[in-house]
């Protein structure tokens, strides 16, 4: 009959995992029972030369937050197989040099779609209902000195433009078709298996639709994909949703484009110089800002956090990844 | 023929009031001060013959005693709850209001304020232009929409349509109201409590009448609990808002979207400084392409009336 001890009796058999910068607390007290976190924040030493003193024989990083996986860091983990990011997009890490070494990565997969959908709707009600500017209304104690609040747009037959069909894409599709709104899209390649109506770049499907809504990843291609002629082309009365990344969109001309009421609004979740937000949006009745929080609940977290541990664990039982990225 | 003389109590959506303008004599109540408006009203009765309401004022008991040629009151709204519906009944007053054309506008804002309360929209929105993204950072967590229990008091047509919507995000449903719907799927409580103690979010969707008044009370707000979200896109007499205020102060409910308040437009002030509430100012409908259809619903029960036909959308 075999016993095994469980891994946290024996600490020194678990394997090594590399830190960039400080996880969430959680996700450190409920890991480290089965892998040994290196945190070169921890040490006296600059990065690099922690990475070379400790870190030239570790497998597998696990990135918290946006700090670069580039040549810089791979060219000090020689020993490097695997990278985890936890998050959906992972424009932070250079994919083609982990692809040339043959490096593994993997994303947060599906932890984070359903709100990140949300909140693309939530924001896009918020914007065409006034949701945000009329609330800030009424506390300014308003509605009895001015009266009512102007006339809003109805959502239902707007038609929706999204940018990058993923699974975020396909969530947000499939949460507006209940509200009555015509889907369209625009993706590298058309998807079989569905019956939204497809176009093979931005600006004709900009100029089809009501609201664009953008949820690709950000890669060279896509970066600035929504240009000053994609937001003439959605139009005077169009509206511009972003939860993908804030370099998707050409913030400076986003900027004079509602200025000059070339578009009619925006939902933001995501700027190009995080945290620092264009200071013209700040008196606009026909945005809503958002500090990059569409992600930010306990069950996304903990959603992430099983996957994390799933992909880690699958890593050094020689299994197949759970969310590797096919790029 | 003798042009339909129509009462408007209070000032009403513009495309509304030239439609009234070019088709009848439009009589305008508040064009007179409050003192005078008894007055304004019996000179004209002998051509009134019409009121045109809505969710704040209509045709109640005295209006409708000093109008003895009153044939129809068209209410601008779904709800009627400023018509003395009885007193209309035993006059043989016929009364119409404005359904089907205000549902989606509704139900999208009942979503829209469940989303806005527990993803904290309106809060991220006023971080980001106070600047404090930049000085303070920000790792607040906020809770997901997707997959919460949904309880729906009145399963009417706006009930359904917030249902449907709901559904989409993967959130079971369940409702109160007076008798089971027999083609749903979706969880009957006969008991309000029940239902409250059972969702996460509990939206306000039925029709103001006596029964109705208040129906969400201390009770119904304490089993909805500390986490739990009340969501009014139907009447502010619907809340006891004392009594709600009091919830949110204490922290014995979690949050609350509301588009409707007891005595609107005073809202009460203590809400101003909470995060945990959106408060929007009675807009349910209030989009173009809703209120232009609903005054042309208004529009075509008034012609129907004069032509003597069956009414669009006759109540009594």
């Amino acid at each position: 009959m075999s016993y095994e001890s469980p891994p946290a009796e024996q600490p020194q058999q678990r394997p090594e995992v590399l830190l960039l910068r400080p996880p969430l607390p959680f996700f450190d007290a409920a890991l480290s029972n089965k892998f040994r976190f290196l945190k070169p924040w921890e040490s006296s030493l600059p990065l690099f030369d922690f990475l070379a003193a400790h870190a030239v024989s570790v497998r597998a990083l696990l990135c918290s937050g946006p700090s670069p996986v580039d040549d810089d860091v791979l060219a000090r983990l020689p020993a490097l197989e695997l990278v985890v990011a936890s998050s959906a997009g992972v424009d932070h890490i250079d994919l083609a040099a982990c692809r040339r070494l043959g490096i593994s990565v993997t994303n947060a997969g599906f932890a984070f779609t359903d709100d990140t959908a949300d909140y693309a709707v939530g924001l896009l009600i918020d914007i065409l209902r006034h949701i945000s500017a009329s609330d800030r209304y009424v506390r300014r104690g308003l509605w009895p000195l001015k009266g009512d609040y102007p006339l809003a747009s109805k959502l239902g037959g707007k038609r929706v433009g999204i940018v990058g069909l993923g699974s975020i894409g396909s969530a947000i599709a499939k949460r507006l078709e209940a509200f009555g709104c015509p889907i369209l899209y625009h993706s590298r390649t058309r998807k079989p298996s569905v019956s939204y109506k497809y176009f093979g770049n931005v600006r004709d499907l900009a100029s089809e639709s009501d609201i664009l809504i953008i949820s690709c990843a950000l890669t060279a291609e896509t970066f600035h994909i929504i240009d000053k002629q994609v937001m003439l082309a959605v139009g005077r009365r169009g509206i511009i949703i972003n939860v993908g990344r804030g370099a998707l969109i050409d913030e400076k001309e986003l900027v004079k484009c509602l200025m000059q009421g070339e578009i009619a609004g925006a939902g933001l979740d995501v700027f190009e110089n995080e945290p620092v937000v264009p200071k013209e949006l700040f008196h606009m009745d026909n945005v809503v800002l958002s500090s990059h929080k569409a992600i930010a609940t306990p069950e996304s977290l903990r959603n992430l956090f099983d996957l994390v541990s799933a992909n880690l664990e699958a890593f050094f039982s020689n299994q197949p990844l759970v969310s590797p990225i096919s790029e | 023929m003798e042009s339909l003389g129509v009462l408007l109590p209070i000032p009403m959506n513009a495309y509304l009031e030239s439609e009234l303008d070019g088709r009848y004599k439009v009589f305008r109540l508040w064009e007179s001060p409050p003192e005078r408006r008894q007055d304004f009203i019996r000179a004209n009765a002998a051509a009134i013959r019409a009121v045109v309401g809505n969710s704040k004022a209509g045709a109640d008991a005295d209006t409708i005693d000093a109008l003895p040629r009153l044939e129809i009151v068209a209410c601008f709204s779904v709800g009627l709850d400023k018509v003395d519906l009885a007193k209309c009944r035993e006059r043989g007053i016929r009364v119409t209001n404005t359904p089907d054309v205000l549902t989606d506008d509704v139900a999208d804002l009942a979503i829209g304020l469940a989303i806005a309360v527990l993803r904290r929209l309106c809060q991220a929105d006023r971080f980001v232009r106070s600047g404090a993204w930049l000085s303070k950072g920000d790792y607040k967590l906020t809770t997901r929409f997707s997959g919460k229990t949904i309880g729906i008091i009145g399963l009417g047509r706006i009930g359904l349509a917030v249902a449907k919507r709901a559904e989409a995000f993967g959130c079971p449903i369940s409702y109160y109201s007076r008798s089971e719907k027999p083609n749903t799927n979706y969880k009957y409580y006969s008991n309000l409590i029940d239902l409250a103690a059972n969702c996460h979010v509990l939206v306000v969707a039925c029709p103001l009448t006596e029964e109705t008044y208040h129906i969400v009370n201390r009770e119904v707000l304490d089993a909805l609990g500390p986490k739990g979200v009340l969501v009014n896109i139907g009447r502010g007499l619907h809340v006891d808002e004392p009594e709600l205020v009091a919830a949110l102060r204490e922290g014995r409910l979690g949050g609350a979207g509301l588009d409707v308040f007891e005595q609107e437009p005073d809202v009460p002030e203590e809400l101003f400084g909470m995060e945990n509430v959106v408060l929007v100012p009675h807009v349910g409908s209030g989009t173009n392409e809703t209120r232009n259809a609903m005054a042309d619903l208004v529009i075509g029960n008034l012609e129907a009336h004069v032509m003597n036909k069956p009414l669009l959308t006759p109540v009594v």
